[in-house]
């Protein structure tokens, strides 16, 4: 019983890797096989957070407190550098994301569809 | 300590803050006119160009510079570093002068000829932008620091060559370019983070300390390969190229030129993991890319030429000229690494090895040179014409003299032939190659005698010929494009008239400094 137990834990504590994994999976895929640019868009985000949930994960203690030296209650901390790498990570995907959506609405504007199998053709 | 040693000691952190602030001050500087603004930021590319120098001459001379952002050393707690910090060898500051050249060359030519166009100030403050990424990437020494800088590089120059939104396939081309590069760069992302989880450190030279043939397991191939992919996707080495002539074909001239750098840095990326990070375990067989570098070199460079034979479209078919130049710097570089790698070979084959790789270092230079000097051929003759077309152009040397003299000077350049500056460096990758295998050399000769087909097709079909009604009364390119491809042209001359003390002065330290990762990467350690 115990040792089935251990093995659940086991388990859950992989469980934030295999999402990581999944979403990295999930987002490749629809940017490959979805032909509507905002899904497009919506797949490089989801890959992007799954990348983020890694960085997070990584830094992730059992039953750990801030890691503010001042204010303490005291305890094991969590690791901070993750978490900032975390934070930067999201404000650059803010970035790449709105400028891929502004593009898109360019690219709306000239074809009158999102549709990637209908761009291409006409003027220079 | 005079003032020259104080700029020198803060320059690795004043090269990426001078454009940074100056692309935030454009659009209040523009407020007073474009002339002002357009001098005042030429004087900040200026000022980085002189700050640029003076650390050069002073890691020329053999140090390696660093610089800790937010104290003055980078460890705490005696094992751990956390602070950023900035660290320049040869090869960082080699690639430093190859971006400040390109940009200031950029700059300039702008004036006259985006002197027409609406959002300038976004223009050069997105321009300023994106010389800070490349700056930022090429000096840092601190891989998530890399990774950002990576970002800030592809953010603005996806902008960029979106600027004219008003063509439909300029703009299809940034999205393309964008969702290949943010992919590639949330895999870099991804493999920074699981080299941290595994050893715990973000400092280039404290993970290469880390990183030995005993700690080497399937975390650090998994990362090696993703890093790779991802840099050598943004380099635009085949099979990954789908989005360089587009990206370069639609953007405004002044900006092909700097994304010429700007996948250069991606390359510098390559060659830093390659060679620095992963400098202690090169040895190891699934580490040494070597052959795959030399394989893909050549796919490259054979897709590069071939490409450009049907192209119809003059910037499109530089592009794929810019292809095949890549593809010598990876060929030259990929032998060097086989032989470096392969601890059977013997010393005297190390001579060689080391001559692949300053041919190939040298070639980058050379390369950003060359084709930067035919993009802005190309976009005067857009400027004076309006046309891209190679069906449509011809005999436009009549009345743009200058122009046709600077784009000779290109084709020969980018063509190898003497006495420009492109046979130095193509001639050092031939022979050394050539030790490796004859077939590699034979190979990258038939692509740059087709390459020098292509380029005279080129010449004769837009600038000779007989006369075309419509191209009776163009003028001249203004006397701003023209200082800028003069800037080029008397560069590859210089360069091509004295390889010698180009490799001796500039290539020399690049090269020691990524075969002897050591230096690099005891610093910590050792130095300060």
């Amino acid at each position: 019983m115990l040792y089935l137990r251990r093995k659940v834990n086991k388990m859950i504590a992989n469980i934030p890797f295999l999402a990581v994994m999944a979403m990295i999976i999930i987002g490749l895929a629809t940017v490959v096989f979805k032909r509507n640019l905002i899904k497009m868009v919506i797949g490089v985000s989801i890959i992007e957070s799954g990348v983020n949930l890694f960085l997070i994960t990584l830094g992730y203690r059992e039953h750990s407190v801030a890691p503010i030296y001042t204010a303490s209650p005291g305890g094991i901390m969590s690791y901070p550098v993750p978490q900032a790498l975390t934070l930067t990570s999201i404000v650059i995907g803010v970035a790449v994301l709105a400028l891929m959506l502004s593009l898109v609405i360019y690219i709306y504007r000239h074809y009158k569809t999102l549709d990637i199998r209908k761009l291409g053709g006409g003027e220079e | 300590m005079n003032i020259l040693d104080i700029l020198l000691q803060q320059s690795p952190a004043l090269i990426v803050a001078t454009p940074l602030l100056g692309a935030f001050l454009t659009p209040l500087i523009g407020k007073l006119g474009y002339n002002v603004r357009n001098i005042f930021i030429i004087i900040i590319l200026a000022v980085t160009a002189f700050l640029v120098f003076l650390l050069a001459s002073d890691v020329f001379s053999g140090n390696i510079h660093t610089y800790v952002f937010g104290g003055t050393t980078s460890t705490v707690l005696s094992n751990t570093v956390i602070r950023i910090l900035f660290e320049v060898d040869g090869l960082s500051i080699f690639m430093a002068i190859i971006t400040v050249i390109l940009s200031l060359a950029a700059v300039i030519y702008s004036w006259a000829f985006m002197r027409e166009e609406t959002g300038q100030d976004k223009y050069y403050t997105l321009l300023l932008l994106m010389t800070t990424g490349m700056f930022g990437m090429v000096l840092t020494g601190d891989l998530f620091n890399f990774f950002v800088f990576l970002e800030i590089t592809s953010i603005a120059s996806c902008a960029l060559i979106a600027f004219w939104t008003h063509k439909a396939k300029a703009v299809e081309a940034a999205f393309n370019y964008m969702v290949i590069s943010t992919i590639g760069a949330l895999f870099v992302l991804l493999s920074i983070a699981f080299l941290y989880g595994k050893y715990d450190a973000l400092n280039i030279a404290k993970l290469a300390s880390r990183i030995t043939p005993v700690s080497f397991s399937f975390i650090d191939k998994l990362s090696l390969i993703l890093l790779l992919a991802a840099l050598t996707m943004k380099a635009g080495i085949a099979p990954m190229h789908m989005w360089l002539p587009d990206a370069y074909g639609r953007a405004p001239a002044s900006i092909s030129i700097i994304l010429v750098g700007a996948t250069q840095a991606s390359l510098y990326g390559v060659f830093r993991i390659c060679f620095t990070l992963y400098g202690n375990v090169i040895q190891i067989p699934e580490v040494s890319l070597g052959w795959i570098m030399v394989i893909l070199g050549l796919i490259t460079m054979l897709i590069g030429v071939f490409m450009a034979m049907i192209q119809i479209d003059f910037k499109k078919l530089i592009a794929y000229g810019a292809l095949a130049e890549l593809g010598y710097m990876f060929l030259g570089v990929g032998t060097g690494l086989t032989i470096l790698s392969n601890p059977q070979l013997s010393l005297a084959s190390n001579s060689f090895a080391l001559q692949a790789m300053k041919g190939g270092i040298f070639h980058i230079i050379n390369d950003a040179l060359d084709v930067g000097l035919l993009f802005l051929v190309a976009g005067a003759v857009y400027y004076a014409t309006k046309e891209s077309s190679l069906n449509n152009l011809g005999g436009i040397a009549r009345n743009m003299k200058y122009t046709t003299v600077f784009f000779l000077i290109g084709l020969l350049a980018v063509s190898g032939i003497p006495p420009m500056n492109g046979f130095a460096s193509k001639l050092l990758i031939y022979e050394s190659v050539y030790q490796l295998n004859p077939i590699l050399a034979i190979i990258a000769i038939l692509a740059s005698i087709m390459l020098l087909a292509i380029m005279v097709k080129v010449f004769y079909s837009a600038f000779l010929g007989p006369k075309i009604d419509r191209f009776q009364d163009i003028r001249e390119a203004p006397k701003s494009m023209l200082i800028a491809m003069g800037i080029l042209a008397s560069l590859i001359i210089f360069f091509g008239l004295f390889p010698d003390l180009i490799v001796n002065t500039l290539v020399e330290p690049a090269v020691k400094a990524i075969t002897h990762p050591t230096s690099y990467i005891l610093w910590l350690t050792g130095g300060v």
